[in-house]
Order: C-alpha cells, then structure tokens, then sequence
C-alpha cells in the first residue's frame, strides 16, 4: 500500500516537473550570455516582448563570457550575446556559430581605493595607469576568469608593454565574477577594471572606490580602448538540436531599432544614465 | 562523451605532473578541512556527549531541534556571515582575516560544528542507558564515564567525524564568499572547480572534481581502517 501512494506521488511530482516549466510558448530559444547583460536587468526589460511577438520562452544562461562560449560550441545553446571580440570572430571562423552581429556597447573603467596610493586618478589612458599601479607595486584584483572583462583587461597590461596575469604578490587572481572581485577591491583597497554597469548598480555597496579612469559618464572616457562591445552569434545548426530559425529570428528582434532604442533609455531611471548603448548595424544606419 | 573521458585523462595527467597549482589547491584544501575538523571536533565532541548524557538538561526541547537545524546550516548562508562579521566594517574586521585562510577555517567550524554536536549526541544517547548509572555506583567521576560512554559510541562518533569532514571539504559556497578564491593564497579544490566550470574548461573542471573525490576517498579510507582497528565492522 505504502509503496503505491509513494508510486503516485512520484508520479504526479515528475508530471508536474515536466509539463511545469513549459506553461507559456511552444518554442524555446536558449540564450547563453554573460552576467553583465543579466544583472543589470536588460534582458528582464526586453525579453518579454519577444517572447509574446513570437510565441517563444527564452530560457538565460547567464555564465563568464569563456562558458557562454562553450556551451555554444558544445550546441548546449541556440544563441550567444557575449562581450569579447576576438573570441566571438574565432568562434564564427572555427564554425560554431553563423555570423557575428554588433549589438551594443558600454564600457569598462579602472576604479581605485579612495587614497589612490598610484596616483592614476584623471590619467588619460588605461595602459597608462596600470603602468603606474605596477610601478608602485599597489593591490591590483583580477577577475582571472577568461570572463571578457579579463580578456579586456589582459590586452590592457600587453598595451602597456607588460606581461598580462603577472605572478606577483600585488596581482590578485580572483578567479570569481566582477560583483565579488568589486567587493573585494573595496575591502582590501585594491585597483580593478570593471565595466561600468556593475559599478553603478554596485555603488551603494562599495563606499571605498572611485572611478579613476574613464570619467563619471561614457561621454567622459577619455580612452577608445575601454570601449565594450556587445555580439550576437547563431550556433551553428550543424551542431543538432539548434533551433535555427527561432535564433535567427531573435539576432534579427534584437537588432532591430525598435528594440535598440529600448536599449538606449534602458537604466536611465535608475542610474541616470544608460548601461548599454545601441550599436546594431540598422540603428547605425537608421 | 569526449569530454568526460578527457577528464579522466586529464586528472591522471594532473596528478602525475604535480602541477604546482593543482599541489597549491590540495595542500589548501587539506589544511583549511582538517584544521576545521579538529577545532570543531575539540569543542563539538564533549559538548555533544554532554547534552546526550545529561538526560534532565534544562531547555533541551529548544537545545537539541537547534542542532538538528544547525546540520543544515545552508553553507552560503554561514559564509555569508562570516564574511560579514570579518569585513572591515564587521566586529572582528580588525583581525584582518577575510580573504585568508583562517577565515575560511572560521567558516568550516561553524558549519562542521553542530554536524559534530548533533551526531555525538545521538551516538551518546544510543549506548545502554543503565551503563553511567552503574558506573557511578561503582564510584566513577563524570569525567570517567564520560569517557567509557564515549568509547562505547565509538562507531556513532566516528561517523560525526566523518560526515563533518565530508560537509566540509566538499563546500564551496562559504569558501568562495570568505576566502575569494584568490589564485596561491585561498584557492581550494571547490573553489577552482567553479572557477575552470565558468571559464568553459569543462574537462579540467571535471578532473579537479575527481581528485577531490580521491582525496575524500583516501581520507575516508584511512577513517575506516581505524574503525577496524577499533575492532568495528
């Protein structure tokens, strides 16, 4: 008897597993992209409309840009939205994806403990003032995770003719994502490259930082080379199990300068400035 | 399938080039697990055997559903508050601890520590009820049977010791918050299998989750022989 309840009840939890998650939408895109896109919210404020204009659920796999691209790879996703150049162009070369397509842009600043023991506040380039942090030897805390912040911040040291991920005691390989590595810089006094996004919706919480290069607004960065682009890749559909088409569909929405200009009041409420700026090739050329 | 036979490559491959780093993280791990196990188990033992001996306990209705929540103190949580309690801005913040090693250990205690008190107590509290009671008629201090009450539960003991050690060294939550899993200075075994997951090195993340299990595997193992040698099957 006992085992026939436990036989029904098992029953009716799995039934309710299966058909629970797929209430709304016949079709699911899934998305494999970087926390930044995710914390901030955008995704949250945009993907509704596509989910209701194409009868769709869009299932977030928010990961480090180096996971994001992974899953791709493996076919584990249909799109991917990450922030890493290089990597998404050897993505498409090496044929796991169809085509890259700009999205958008922010950009990332270096912020510092408050006393600036290396003097980089107001310096003009970003090279420039991990220059100077080196030379002073000042606590400098790396995401160290492969994530697109750390591939930025990798090229950041080599354009200042230094070794990236240098093995030294004042170079902290955090190896976490940028929330935890800012809360890190504020408690220990250290020096970060973060985009400027999670600083913002973090600001309450690190008391102890300042932006030291890149200014109080995108408009302020005084350095091309801190600029963050955002792509959007197709997996490929050789991979299996790729719905093509709905991911095709999603770059095209995404692209499109009704949802670009969504992107761009995005976050003014709330941060008095954008996050995110469009920079898809219709609203380009718009 | 590739991926996972080339975690098992990958994880002989580790362990038979000593990879510095990897030698890093295990020494770390073994040192921040064990160090937490003996703290917890030097206070959690005798206060686990006294709660189980001591049958008219005053408050036990409260003392004892407490413990059994605290073996499942969600380790996030534990962490959360450690991290909290050791940042600057927290009471012991000046001891400068969060983000090294010892915080990390403060953090394992406290999740090693009710697992400790709670499975003692019930190993105590298993042994023949009628043998304190005669021990003290035969004229034994408290201390003593205490002692021999313990000795009988050994086996209930030893699993405290055991599950403990399985809680903890296996955790990545707590350790990840307090200690950052800062590369040569707080990263353990758990913590760098988070991180090689998220950088997408599925294969080396899967072969540093092997090693870890053969670490428990050859601790549990040397737990057990003991048990045998005890005379316990």
């Amino acid at each position: 008897m006992l085992t026939r309840i436990m036989t029904f009840v098992l029953a009716v939890l799995l039934a309710a597993a299966c058909t629970g998650g797929s209430s709304n939408g016949s079709r699911v895109l899934r998305l494999a992209t970087t926390t930044s896109t995710n914390d901030s919210g955008l995704l949250d404020a945009l993907l509704p409309t596509f989910e209701t204009e194409y009868d769709a659920r869009v299932d977030v796999v928010a990961v480090g840009t180096g996971q994001a691209i992974a899953l791709g790879e493996a076919g584990d996703a249909d799109v991917i939205l990450v922030h890493a150049r290089a990597r998404e162009e050897a993505f498409v070369a090496e044929g796991h994806g169809t085509a890259r397509s700009d999205v958008m842009y922010n950009d990332f600043v270096i912020v510092g403990p408050i006393d600036d023991p290396a003097g980089v506040t107001g310096t003009l380039l970003a090279s420039d003032a991990l220059a100077a942090i080196a030379a002073a030897k000042a606590t400098f805390a790396s995401r160290g995770d492969d994530s697109g912040t750390h591939s930025k911040e990798r090229l950041l040291w080599e354009t200042a003719g230094m070794t990236s991920d240098p093995d030294t005691y004042w170079y902290k390989s955090l190896g976490q994502g940028m929330g935890s590595t800012l809360g890190y810089a504020n408690e220990v006094g250290a020096y970060t490259l973060t985009d400027r996004g999670t600083f913002l919706a973090q600001g309450e919480s690190l008391p102890d930082l300042r932006v030291m290069v890149g200014g109080a607004s995108i408009d302020e960065n005084t350095d091309p080379a801190l600029l963050n682009p955002y792509g959007v890749i197709p997996v490929h559909p050789d991979k299996g199990g790729i719905d093509a088409e709905l991911g095709n569909l999603f770059v095209e929405w995404l692209t499109s300068i009704e949802v670009q200009e969504k992107i761009e009041t995005f976050g003014i409420d709330s941060f008095g400035q954008p996050l995110f700026y469009p920079n898809s090739a219709p609203w380009r050329s718009r | 399938m590739g991926t996972l036979a080339r975690a098992f490559a990958d994880a002989l491959g580790l362990l038979w080039n000593m990879e510095p780093a990897l030698v890093e993280a295990v020494v770390l791990t073994l040192q921040v697990t064990l160090i937490a196990l003996v703290i917890a188990l030097v206070i959690g033992v005798p206060i686990g055997a006294a709660i189980g001996l001591t049958r008219h306990l005053p408050g036990r209705w409260l003392i004892v559903p407490l413990i059994y929540t605290g073996m499942g103190l969600p380790p996030v949580t534990v962490g959360l508050f450690t991290y909290l309690v050791l940042s600057n801005q927290g009471p012991l913040g000046g001891l400068g601890w969060l983000f090294t090693p010892a915080g990390m250990i403060v953090a394992q205690t406290i999740i090693a520590f009710p697992l400790v008190v709670g499975l003692t107590m019930a190993a105590v509290q298993g042994v023949d009820p009628n043998l304190p009671v005669q021990m003290l008629s035969l004229g034994a201090t408290r201390r003593q049977v205490a002692t021999v009450t313990l000795l009988e539960a050994r086996v209930g003991v030893t699993a405290a010791v055991v599950a403990a050690y399985g809680a903890i060294i296996s955790e990545v939550g707590a350790v990840m918050l307090v200690g950052g899993n800062i590369e040569g200075e707080t990263r353990v075994l758990t913590t760098a299998i988070v991180l090689e997951t998220r950088k997408g090195n599925f294969a080396l993340a899967m072969a540093l989750g092997i090693i870890l299990l053969t670490l428990a595997f050859v601790t549990n193992f040397a737990f057990h022989r003991l048990q045998v040698h005890q005379g316990v099957r």
